[in-house]
């Protein structure tokens, strides 16, 4: 019997089964007509904050749902609560970030034909999120002005894979002299064309503007329609 | 720190597919690893040392052909490497563009496999 090695063709993407399940999400979503968001930050950029004021102001008009990932703590959803929607924690345990197997299993239970937004918090994170895709329409990224205008050079891969940048706490911008031509010509030095709001959920400075973009994307994406 | 769990796929993927082909023992794997795959090179080799221990792939080596990124430039309309990812730019005319051609891969390509030897 031969036992000389020999090379054999596999072409198999590692992220295949995650890939699958984020297909079938992406779907139900535009069946059940909601458009689902997700938000992607390092820890204290003022992802819960900017959910919670979300959720808030579009509680009233619109159907909303929340899932949030943590590593530990259910105090998110507890937080989040106040506003009235739905909001289910998705507790990580060790792993860094989401993947699309833990969104589906969370929505055990919930009837998304009733929904309008569904919004869905990563772990606080800008490395490892970048890689799985979670079925979302459309990926947010969130930098604070208290972070420093060089995010986006320094974590190129996630500011790559999202659809839209958010600037976060512009309420400080000034206390802590942020360089906003900076932050904008980083963003789109790695992601050329990106859309950018600067917004405060503490103010409501700029979230006018960025609802307006939701609710544009909404009908765009054909969700109105065929909810 | 994800390349643990991508480790362990990757070493689940390639036993998976040695069993199909019977009695072979996988000596090799080759990866394709792109630039924007948010997968660090260093971190998945020493993750896949762990994710191989005390499996059929322990010995194995992994093989990675790390692949540039590649975007298609609207002005010169031809794919053309960045040179950075800090810069999505045409290397050549400096037109940006957000369209990425390749560079987003992560996947096992092939694998060097070896009959074991039958016992009598």
């Amino acid at each position: 019997m031969s036992a000389e090695p020999r090379l054999v063709e596999v072409r198999k993407n590692v992220l295949k089964q995650n890939d699958v399940i984020a297909r079938a999400l992406r779907e139900r979503f535009r069946q059940a007509g909601v458009l689902a968001v997700s938000f992607v930050s390092s820890p204290g950029s003022g992802k819960t904050a900017f959910l919670e004021k979300t959720l808030t102001l579009l509680h009233p008009r619109y159907r909303v749902a929340a899932l949030v990932g943590d590593l530990a703590t259910e105090n998110d959803s507890a937080r989040l609560a106040r506003s009235q929607a739905p909001v289910k924690q998705i507790i990580t345990g060790t792993v860094c970030h989401l993947e699309a197997a833990m969104v589906q299993n969370a929505l055990d239970g919930w009837v998304l034909n009733h929904l309008d937004f569904l919004f869905i918090e990563n772990v606080g994170n800008l490395v490892c999120p970048s890689s799985y895709d979670l079925g979302e329409d459309l990926r947010f990224v969130l930098l604070s002005v208290t972070e420093g205008e060089d995010k986006p050079l320094k974590y190129p891969t996630i500011f790559n894979s999202a659809d839209v940048a958010v600037i976060t706490k512009s309420d400080l911008a000034a206390a802590v002299e942020f360089d906003e031509a900076a932050a904008n010509r980083n963003i789109q030095a790695v992601r050329p064309g990106m859309e950018v709001f600067k917004l405060s959920a503490k103010t409501g400075e700029g979230m006018t503007e960025y609802l307006e973009f939701l609710e544009h994307r909404r009908v765009r994406s054909g969700a109105a329609a065929s909810a | 720190m994800h390349e643990l769990s991508i480790a362990m796929s990757i070493v689940e993927m390639a036993q998976e597919e040695a069993e199909s082909r019977g009695q072979v023992q996988v000596q090799a794997i080759h990866l394709r690893l792109g630039k924007l795959s948010g997968v660090v090179k260093e971190a998945l080799l020493s993750s896949y040392e762990i994710a191989c221990h005390a499996t059929p792939l322990e010995g194995s080596q992994l093989l990675i052909e790390e692949i540039p990124v590649e975007v298609f430039c609207p002005k010169c309309k031809i794919p053309r490497l960045v040179t950075s990812i800090q810069w999505f730019c045409c290397p050549e005319c400096g037109t940006a563009t957000p369209t990425v051609l390749r560079g987003k891969e992560l996947e096992v390509v092939a694998l060097e496999i070896k009959a074991l030897e039958t016992v009598e």
